[in-house]
């Protein structure tokens, strides 16, 4: 176990690496660098740029720029906003927990429904609610999640008037009610398209539980359909969910951007979107290895806990 | 002498995209208290379509429709199994009538611990509370032959060999001492010497408690093992039936007749290469049997103008044997 989970952090360590060449090639192959910005200041001169590029380091051949870089970082310096000149670790760390909140709650949310609707559908296969439940999770799949945040807006902030259509709370008021109304409409907006993938997995895996052995010898030894259910069909079909959730998460922090961006959530969405606009490599570097690190580390604790709850792994 | 069960003309019909299926036609037979009733066939001849009958547990209507009547001498009086509401079936099930599958893998939980589930068996049935349930389930797995059984009670599936699988699976069917014991292919997926375990053991819990035992399988060395009478089925249909040594002695029925002649024998081993004579052809299609003697295809006795026109019905040629086929007469001098 403990080999396991060494080899498993060699290699999760090893993918961020890669990540971060991926990452941090893309960002300056793009063109239009960080000095395009100050250009636009009034009264720069081609001397000053060229000062300020050297300054910056961007002078630099790209390999060069990417070693400082990885050496900075790895004695625990992630650099500076080019922007205000704060620590890019407190800047994220300023954003990262209105994300966690935003994930969290819309995961909860997702998972609660979604299991829900899949169990019922496998249940009730073919009834007219599991026509709905898959006609349901195909038009969730194929509503763009920027388009249903505008339309929830439209309907619940601007005609009914009945929530805020963004921020993360009313300045100056920072009671619980005021927090949960402004994160209703995000949370439910994220959670759509995880409702939607978690319930379909939930039915097949489900269905597939259902039709085992063991389940036939527990109704033959004579246990309550609600028994069965509960002890040895969910028990055994939550296990490929865990590793659904784990692989869900990059797709989980790609509609957290999205969905942060409709709704003037503070969270690391906002901001990854914000620092690309001003080029402010640091930043960006910086959130994208939070993401990644974030993913790994969610990968590894689905990993973790699949062996926690399948003696099969756990006792190999 | 008033059977424990009484399965009386039991057909199951299946409904699929391609048409229905009649698994079970006109199956009767019945268990007396204490006996061991062997069911034997081919594959796919119907004999775990009528455990799971008896049971109940095959699809619900309308994906399979079955009927006829099965009564049961249960604890409380008489009881008509298909006539009865699916809530007081739960009781039936484990309660009186316990069922044993091939896989002992497949047929336990991967997931819970040995002794955790057949606690659940004890709860289901005898009540109580979980730390009783539990100490019983030990109880049960020592009385199963299971050494160690408080610890093995806390081991998983996957750490038992095939043999104490079944042993734990025999445990859980005894959790709340049924009358009648239905046991499908029990012993096919183990190994001879475990085989041979798992029949020992299956003797003396009868003679302990004066089980019942519906015991399926392909196996007809088992069967001289194991059974007092004999059920053998082909295509859907019972075809005969005698106490076991009778039938193994003097089979009327031709399929009877393949099926013992295809069993190796000792005195007569096998020489390399050589094959099992096994009956020529095939199991007819459900959906295309003949409308006559189903196993007239196959048979070395068959007569066009008697075996290919009429189904023939079960005669008695004894007192205990049955026998399904036109000619047995001629066969049998
Ligand atoms: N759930 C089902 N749906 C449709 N047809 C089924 C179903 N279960 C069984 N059958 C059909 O019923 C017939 C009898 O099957 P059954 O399982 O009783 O055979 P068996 O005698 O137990 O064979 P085996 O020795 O292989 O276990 C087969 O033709 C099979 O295809
Ligand atoms: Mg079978």
């Amino acid at each position: 176990m403990a080999r396991y989970l060494l080899s498993r952090i060699g290699q999760s360590l090893f993918l961020l690496l890669i990540v971060s060449i991926i990452g941090f090639a893309l960002l300056h192959l793009t063109p239009g660098g960080p000095l395009s910005q100050f250009a636009l200041t009034p009264g720069m001169t081609a001397a000053d740029l060229h000062r300020i590029a050297h300054e910056m380091g961007l002078d630099q051949p790209l390999p060069i720029q990417y070693l400082v870089w990885l050496w900075h970082l790895l004695q625990g310096d992630w650099g500076r906003s080019y922007r205000d000149q704060e620590p890019v670790l407190a800047i994220i760390g300023e954003h990262l927990p209105a994300t966690l909140e935003l994930m969290a709650s819309s995961t909860i949310l997702a998972v609660i429904i979604g299991t829900w609707v899949g169990v019922l559908s496998a249940m009730r296969r073919y009834s007219v609610a599991d026509y709905l439940a898959t006609i349901g999770a195909m038009v969730a799949l194929s509503i763009p999640t920027f388009w249903f945040g505008l339309v929830v807006i439209y309907i619940f902030s601007v005609s009914l008037e009945w929530l805020p259509s963004g921020g993360i709370a009313t300045i100056g008021n920072g009671s619980v009610l005021d927090l949960a109304r402004h994160l209703i409409l995000p949370c439910v907006v994220l959670a759509l398209v995880t409702v939607a993938t978690w319930s379909r997995y939930m039915r097949s895996a489900t269905l597939d539980v259902a039709a085992q052995d063991y389940v036939r010898t527990a109704r033959a030894k004579g246990l309550r359909p609600g028994q069965i259910l509960r002890q040895h069909i969910l028990r055994n079909a939550m296990l490929p969910m865990i590793t659904l959730a784990g692989l869900q998460l990059p797709t989980l922090l790609g509609g957290a951007l999205v969905a942060e961006t409709v709704f003037t959530w503070p969270g690391m969405g906002r901001l990854f979107l914000d620092s690309l606009g001003y080029r402010d490599y640091p930043v960006v570097m910086g959130l994208l290895m939070v993401s990644a690190i974030l993913t790994l580390i969610g990968n590894l604790a689905a990993d973790i806990l699949y062996v926690v709850f399948d003696p099969r792994v756990r006792l190999a | 002498m008033s059977a424990l069960l009484d399965v009386e003309d039991l057909a199951v019909r299946f409904r699929s995209d391609s048409g229905e299926v009649t698994a079970l036609e006109g199956v009767s037979f019945s268990v007396a208290a204490g006996e061991t009733l062997a069911i034997v066939g081919e594959s796919s001849s119907g004999k775990s379509v009528s455990a799971l009958a008896i049971m109940r547990l095959l699809p619900p209507a309308p994906a399979c429709r079955v009927t006829g009547r099965i009564r049961f001498q249960g604890r409380d009086g008489p009881i008509s199994l298909l006539d009865l509401p699916e809530r007081a079936m739960v009781a039936v099930r484990g309660g009186e009538i316990a069922m044993i599958f091939q896989e002992p893998m497949t047929s336990l939980n991967p997931v819970h611990m040995i002794g955790r589930q057949i606690a659940e068996a004890v709860l289901a049935h005898e009540g109580g509370g979980k730390t009783a349930a539990l100490r019983r389930a030990i109880e049960l797995l020592d009385l199963v032959g299971i050494p160690d059984a408080a610890r093995r009670a806390e081991s998983y599936p996957h750490q038992l060999s095939g043999g104490m699988r079944q042993r734990a699976m025999i445990a859980m069917a005894l959790a709340s001492r049924p009358k009648l014991l239905i046991a499908d292919e029990p012993t096919t997926a183990l190994d001879v010497t475990v085989q041979a375990q798992i029949l020992d053991l299956l003797r003396r819990l009868q003679a302990e408690t004066g089980l019942a035992i519906i015991f399926i399988t392909h196996n007809l060395g088992v069967v001289a093992e194991i059974a007092d009478r004999t059920l053998v089925m082909y295509s859907g249909q019972v075809v005969e039936e005698a106490p076991t040594a009778s039938l193994l002695a003097a089979p009327l029925m031709p399929y009877t007749r393949g099926l013992l002649n295809s069993v190796p024998r000792l005195e007569a081993a096998l020489r390399p290469g050589q094959r099992l004579p096994a009956i020529a052809g095939n199991v007819p299609d459900p959906r295309h049997r003949p409308a006559a003697c189903t196993f007239q295809p196959r048979c070395d006795w068959a007569q066009p103008d008697i075996c290919g026109v009429t189904r023939p019905g079960m005669e008695r040629v004894a007192e205990a044997h049955l026998v399904r086929c036109a000619r047995w007469r001629e066969i049998a001098v």
